[in-house]
């Protein structure tokens, strides 16, 4: 008999219990989107603005769907015209090998999707500088106590400081510095990874002199009878103890970075995100707003893909995870 | 055998507080031969870890100084190898790593790199190590990781093993277990060890001299016992041993006699419960 009823427990208990497990993993986050979506759209309709109803979200899943029909519809042109651009060149070289060749660029707008190619790539490069400075000058920071004295009222003043404020003095200092007749990169670019750069890189230069500065003492103990040298103290004590700030510091860093560079682009209209949203706004057709709001999902989305990329390396690199 | 190895003269250490200079030591000498096993014992506060400290370099003595063979001490030096109470092992580094870093530092001209795996391997053998070569701190006891820092430490070939409270972290089967290892490996290799610690029978046991502390502020000397028992020593059959017991008395009525420290529990300077920052240290590292 007992033995029947710890068999049912078994039977019946533990996979309810497992299952519970699941739905909380699962089912609740589901059920958060859901409601979500609900409330979504049954209060779009209400809100009247001069675009029409705010969009809900059959609408946006629509006008996602029409953005990315206009991608492929252009990369199909574009094949088209370099298909022909190329056949054409091929004929004049036939005709006359010395013949003047030019190969042009598709000349059609960017789509969606190139543009958040073209945000993706600008918020990683003005990332990568941000963290090439920050984490040296952490270090610095985080081991010499008058170092720390020196730039610590710095970091406090700048780290506040928006990127919009930024913005007209890093454009003024590129176009004035940055001249060059065959430039490696657009002008745009550069302004929006130097801006990116400027404002994302505080906490990473926190986190990482933090962390330097709180080397457990023991440890630095051991490394003073070990009489390590100063690199060889940096490179195998300082470094690895504090990895798992530093990366704290990228983490928030990335996704400053990110909220940054759409702001970033919209106020400078350099190709990207935020070049979108600013266009459909000026545009001000009915499906703008649809449109902007496929934008916010998918800046949105990114981010958490982002700060998702940086947790995965985070767990190869740090020896505390 | 006789010559005085290590000489400690003079010594006072002053801290600079904000109530004016606080006097740690006071006047502290001692002369340790070479082989000899040294332990200081003393209350809470009364400067051992400074005495050790100094010793190994990581302070600096106000007035006097400290000589190791004929050369005044003043920096840190592997020939004083430290072994630290919560064992201070890299956490990122495996337990063979933590070895190889003090094996390349201090032999990496004289060692070839065949030569410096096997040293690092003998040495985790010596303290039955070698099985957990590859595992992190984090994945191994307290006791182990213990036994790797005694293994790092040691590895260093130093003329003197400074152990602060080596085993105070450990439970007292684990801390029993550890004290014969480091008999058997201090009877192989007859090191010069000076060891910091709290525990009267751990004293008596390991010790070929225990010099008593008094209290401080301004603590120096106070009585150095010779421990004249044969060894190999065997904790079981000393315990009945009537100069071992009597070693004991003499130790326990120095600590809580002579020096008995009269402090509530509750004014206590909170640096000097020497065990819960130091864990919570660790705990941040």
């Amino acid at each position: 008999m007992t033995t029947f009823s710890t068999k049912w427990i078994h039977a019946v208990g533990v996979p309810s219990r497992d299952w519970l497990a699941q739905a909380q993993q699962l089912l609740l986050p589901l059920l958060g989107i859901l409601a979500f979506l609900g409330f979504w759209h049954l209060a779009a309709p209400q809100v009247q603005t001069s675009l029409g109803a705010f969009p809900g979200p059959v609408q946006v899943w629509e006008q996602g769907g029409q953005l990315w029909q206009e991608h492929t519809n252009q990369r199909e042109r574009a094949d088209k015209f370099l298909a022909l651009q190329e056949a054409r060149n091929a004929r004049l070289l036939a005709d006359n090998p010395e013949a003047d060749v030019r190969i042009r660029r598709y000349p059609g707008a960017p789509t969606f999707l190139d543009q958040v190619r073209t945000s993706l790539g600008t918020v990683l490069a003005g990332f990568a500088l941000a963290s090439l400075v920050a984490v040296p000058l952490g270090v610095m920071v985080g081991l010499n106590h008058y170092c720390q004295a020196a730039i610590n009222p710095l970091i406090q003043i700048f780290k506040p400081v928006s990127p919009l404020a930024w913005l007209p003095l890093v454009t003024m200092v590129v176009s004035a510095t940055y001249v060059s007749d065959d430039p490696m990169f657009e002008k745009s670019f550069v302004t929006s990874m130097i801006t990116v750069t400027l404002c994302s890189l505080w906490p990473t230069l926190i986190n990482t002199s933090v962390g330097v500065a709180a080397v457990s003492p023991d440890l630095m103990n051991v490394s003073r009878v070990l009489r390590l040298s100063f690199w060889t103290h940096v490179r195998k004590v300082v470094l690895p103890s504090s990895v798992p700030m530093i990366f704290t510091g990228l983490r928030v860093s990335l996704g400053i970075a990110w909220m940054v560079l759409i702001a970033a682009e919209m106020l400078a209209q350099s190709p990207g995100l935020g070049k979108f949203v600013w266009d459909e706004f000026q545009n001000g057709s009915s499906q703008s707003l649809s449109r902007i709001m496929v934008a916010v999902l998918a800046i949105g989305f990114i981010g958490f893909l982002l700060d998702r990329a940086m947790l995965l390396i985070q767990k190869k690199v740090a020896w505390n995870e | 055998m006789n010559k005085t190895h290590l000489e400690l003269t003079g010594v006072e250490m002053a801290f600079d507080t904000p109530k004016g200079p606080f006097v740690a030591l006071d006047n502290v000498n001692l002369k340790i031969r070479k082989g000899e096993f040294v332990s200081l014992i003393g209350h809470s506060g009364c400067g051992k870890s400074t005495v050790l400290n100094i010793v190994a370099g990581l302070l600096q003595a106000s007035k006097g100084g400290c000589v190791l063979n004929g050369h005044e001490v003043n920096a840190p030096g592997p020939e004083r190898a430290v072994v630290f109470q919560n064992h201070a092992l890299m956490p990122w580094l495996t337990v063979y790593e933590n070895v190889e870093l003090a094996v390349r530092q201090v032999f990496r001209k004289s060692m070839n790199r065949q030569a410096r795996k096997q040293w690092i391997t003998h040495n985790l053998e010596l303290v039955n190590m070698a099985h957990a070569a590859n595992k992190r701190p984090g994945e191994i006891s307290g006791g182990m990781a213990q036994r790797v820092g005694i293994a790092r430490a040691l590895a260093m070939k130093p003329s003197v093993l400074l152990m602060d409270e080596p085993f105070g972290a450990l439970d007292a089967l684990t801390r029993a277990h550890l004290q014969d290892s480091l008999m058997e490996i201090q009877q192989e290799l007859n090191n010069t060890v000076i060891m910091i610690t709290h525990d009267v029978d751990e004293a008596v046991l390991l010790s070929d001299r225990i010099i008593m502390m008094t209290n401080g502020p301004g603590a120096t000397v106070g009585e150095d016992l010779h421990i004249d028992l044969p060894r190999p020593r065997n904790r079981v059959t000393l315990a009945d041993d009537a100069r071992y017991v009597n070693y004991r008395q003499e130790v326990l009525s120095f600590l809580y006699e002579k020096q008995r420290k009269l402090e509530s529990l509750n004014n206590r300077r909170p640096g000097n419960t020497s065990a819960a920052p130091k864990t919570q240290a660790s705990a941040t590292a």
